[in-house]
């Protein structure tokens, strides 16, 4: 009896002090769409059920992310959890969530994108793939459709494309045949698809076979098939993307990637009929996009790790995930959530089909793509893509000496960052 | 030490009530002499301790803390950082690489062919700002000049465009960046204009030379105006006498200009000549903001190979940016000594 008496006062002390004590956990937090949103919505109901823990969503620029995370993590100053796209690249501020999480629920549910967020012995669960993207392209059927050029079909590769873009442009006075994103990561599916391997025999990072791409890449650009203004009206790894040109009905065909639907979606409207039709093939076979996305992980320097764990496994749960995937329109990472399909909330018939193309063009990434994402250098291999190609598009560069000193950057690189 | 001793408690009292002006004096005195006394008993304790020669020290060790945390400190750390390698941003986790880094800067072949380097990104932008402040420092100065000239007449609504040169002073680089990028960009404003005049558009920030061009001009347009008060401040403190003595012995406009102008202005043209050196040299924002230091690296300049070096890029070379900026720092050493000599020259005739 004294020890009930004894135990009741404890709970009511606790519960008292509960408020005053609240748990405050900060998760910074960026966002494509409505992500962040979501996600303050959503742990409204984890906090309801979670008395005296206080989870902030602080909605930062992407940039932020890039930029000032990974400064913050280093000096110890970093959030308890964030929404990152450097999967690997942070690996050694990731808190490791084995001992507070169903690991066998996280193997069925995640599967091989647990992978991308595991560097060398760091072999745990660190991050929740909160949404997949893979890249792909969008081309304007109106255009195709007033030209009275047939669009290619399944298997149609880059030339195809080319050939048949510039066609279109030039037959309704569109400005742009062709444009892609200013990204490391959007040039990596044509890249391996025109031979690119991005890791040497050891599992190094490595340009092997990126030439055939980067001569295509720059002629395209030179003959104007491809919008210059994308890749050389801007200097350094600075991302650039052709969505407004796409949207303005000045593009013909646009390579990005899944996370553009929800804009297309709601900034064409019915001004012209859009379709995703996937990532041409290349000349070494594939027809490759790359997968990608962002992920929600915590940080080893949090003052409330178990809570930093519960949090992220609450939204790894699969009612939780598939209600975000929908009010996101975010392609799920959760097998079965993808299993089972996604009424993507509020999107249209067309909205709905591209993300279902999106969804079906998983199945042609290739292994080098899967692998090359899950890369810590990664990042680094992006940023140095873009700043020689750019310069080999501007004439700076042949594409020879652009290739050569990529291998350099990333050598100089990868040996700074041992 | 009995002359020290209460100098503040034995200030002049007043001592003639009467003016009222001389009872107010009292009045604060009677106030802030007790907190004198307040202040005088600790410095006393201090000058016993450390002499009245070393109490100086004691009231400059304020601006001292100040200026070592700020101005001498971040020139520690910066050689820090520059002689250690890695990607970590903390020091103690960054092994010491001795002068590796200055040496990877300095590796080419050609200083004069960028593609010959080593680390031909940090040539490009040495070569890039050579040629920008040269050109953006030229121009600048003599267009301030000219302005200035102008401004310094009497002519009609002289204020008002003396605010129109000095406002662009005012706006955020970010902000006079996205005016021009807006203007400029391939359906901007002036490609508008010149489809409409029939003459035809053109992508000015696609191209290498147009982008570099434009980034000089931008410059020059944020920057002129400040420069332009200070010329005119200059101009203006020539005395009247000179030029009158000047019209009295017929001399001509351009010869007036040569002969009196020029020489009388030279200190001022000196300040803004240096100062715009030193502010060309640092260029970063504005540009940054306008074309991103593209097309490829046209315009990219010092300040953001040493930003993307350090916090842009992946991974995080913070040992090349310091070295980069130590030999900024260098550079901007030299041009200081260089305007206190030509000062000092000038000053001694």
């Amino acid at each position: 009896m004294t020890q009930l008496k004894l135990l009741g006062t404890t709970a009511l002390v606790l519960g008292l002090a509960a408020p005053a004590m609240a748990q405050e956990i900060r998760f910074m937090c960026y966002s494509d769409g409505n992500e962040c949103e979501v996600y303050d919505d959503v742990l409204t109901r984890f906090e309801a059920a979670n008395p005296g823990v206080d989870v902030i969503v602080d909605v930062v620029p992407y940039q932020a992310i890039l930029e000032n995370l990974p400064v913050q993590l280093a000096a110890g100053t970093g959030p308890d959890m964030a929404k990152v796209t450097d999967l690997g690249g942070l690996n050694q501020y990731y808190l490791d969530l084995t001992p507070h999480i169903d690991t066998g629920y996280w193997d069925e549910s995640f599967g091989a994108t647990l992978d991308w967020y595991r560097v060398g012995d760091r072999q745990g669960y660190y991050g929740l793939h909160s949404q997949l993207t893979i890249t792909g392209a969008f081309a304007n059927a109106t255009l195709f459709e007033q030209a009275g050029i047939e669009m290619p079909g399944e298997g149609a590769t880059w030339e195809d494309w080319a050939a048949a873009s510039r066609a279109v442009a030039e037959a309704t006075g569109t400005p742009f045949p062709m444009a892609i994103d200013r990204s490391g990561h959007r040039v990596a599916g044509p890249a391996i698809s025109y031979g690119a391997q991005y890791f040497d025999a050891e599992g190094n990072g490595s340009f092997a076979g990126f030439e055939p791409f980067a001569a295509a890449f720059v002629g395209w650009n030179e003959d104007g098939t491809f919008a210059r203004d994308v890749w050389a009206s801007q200097g350094g790894a600075t991302y650039q993307d052709a969505a407004q040109e796409f949207i303005n009905g000045q593009l013909v065909f646009y390579y990005s990637g899944s996370w553009q639907v929800g804009r297309m979606d709601s900034q064409v409207g019915d001004l012209f009929d859009w379709q995703v039709v996937g990532s041409p093939c290349g000349p070494a076979g594939a027809c490759s996009g790359m997968p990608g996305g962002a992920g929600i992980v915590g940080f080893e320097q949090s003052q409330n790790p178990e809570i930093v764990a519960a949090v992220i496994d609450f939204l790894a749960q699969e009612d939780i995930y598939a209600e975000v995937s929908a009010r996101t329109r975010n392609l799920p990472a959760h097998l079965g959530v993808a299993a089972a399909g996604v009424e993507f909330e509020g999107a249209s018939p067309a909205a709905q089909a591209a993300l279902n193309a999106f969804a079906a063009d998983l199945a042609d990434v290739s292994p080098i793509a899967f692998a090359y994402q899950g890369y810590a250098g990664n990042r680094a291999m992006f940023g140095i893509t873009v700043e020689r190609l750019s310069q080999a598009i501007v004439g700076e560069l042949s594409v020879d000496d652009a290739v050569a000193r990529m291998g350099e950057d990333l050598a100089a690189a990868m040996a700074e960052s041992r | 030490m009995t002359e020290t001793t209460g100098q503040g408690a034995s200030a002049p009292a007043p001592t003639h009530g009467r003016d009222s002006g001389a009872s107010r004096d009292g009045l604060v005195l009677r106030v802030v002499s007790p907190l004198m006394r307040l202040v005088e008993i600790p410095m006393l304790g201090l000058q016993r301790l450390l002499g009245i020669n070393r109490l100086a020290w004691v009231f400059l060790l304020p601006n001292l803390v100040l200026f070592g945390l700020f101005a001498f400190l971040p020139v520690i750390l910066n050689i820090a950082y520059a002689t250690t390698g890695g990607d970590n941003v903390l020091l103690a986790d960054r092994p010491y690489v001795g002068a590796r880094n200055f040496v990877t800067l300095t590796d080419c072949a050609s200083y004069l062919d960028p593609n010959s380097c080593r680390e031909d990104k940090f040539w490009r932008a040495v070569w890039n700002t050579t040629w920008f402040v040269t050109l953006q420092v030229g121009i600048m100065v003599g267009f301030s000049l000219l302005t200035a000239i102008v401004l310094n007449r009497e002519i009609r609504a002289r204020g008002f465009f003396r605010a129109v040169f000095f406002f662009p002073v005012l706006l955020s680089p970010v902000v006079v960046a996205l005016i021009w990028k807006w203007i400029l960009q391939r359906e901007g404003v002036l490609n508008a204009f010149l489809d409409w005049t029939g003459i035809g558009g053109y992508n000015w920030l696609v191209d290498a030379d147009w982008a570099f061009g434009w980034s000089v001009f931008l410059s020059v347009w944020a920057h002129m105006g400040f420069y332009t008060l200070i010329l005119l401040a200059g101009l203006q403190a020539i005395p009247r006498d000179v030029y009158e003595a000047a019209t009295m012995d017929r001399a001509s406009p351009w010869r007036v200009f040569r002969r009196i102008t020029l020489p009388l202005l030279s200190p001022t043209m000196l300040v803004v000549l240096v100062l715009a050196l030193i502010k060309g040299v640092q260029t970063f924002d504005e540009v940054y903001a306008f074309t991103g230091g593209g097309p490829g690296t046209a315009t990219t300049f010092i300040i953001q190979y040493i930003y993307e070096e350090g916090f842009a890029g992946a991974p995080r070379l913070f040992g090349l940016a310091a070295a980069a900026s130590l030999m900024v720092a260098g550079v901007l050493v030299v041009l200081t000594l260089v305007q206190l000599w030509l000062n000092r020259r000038s000053a001694d005739g």
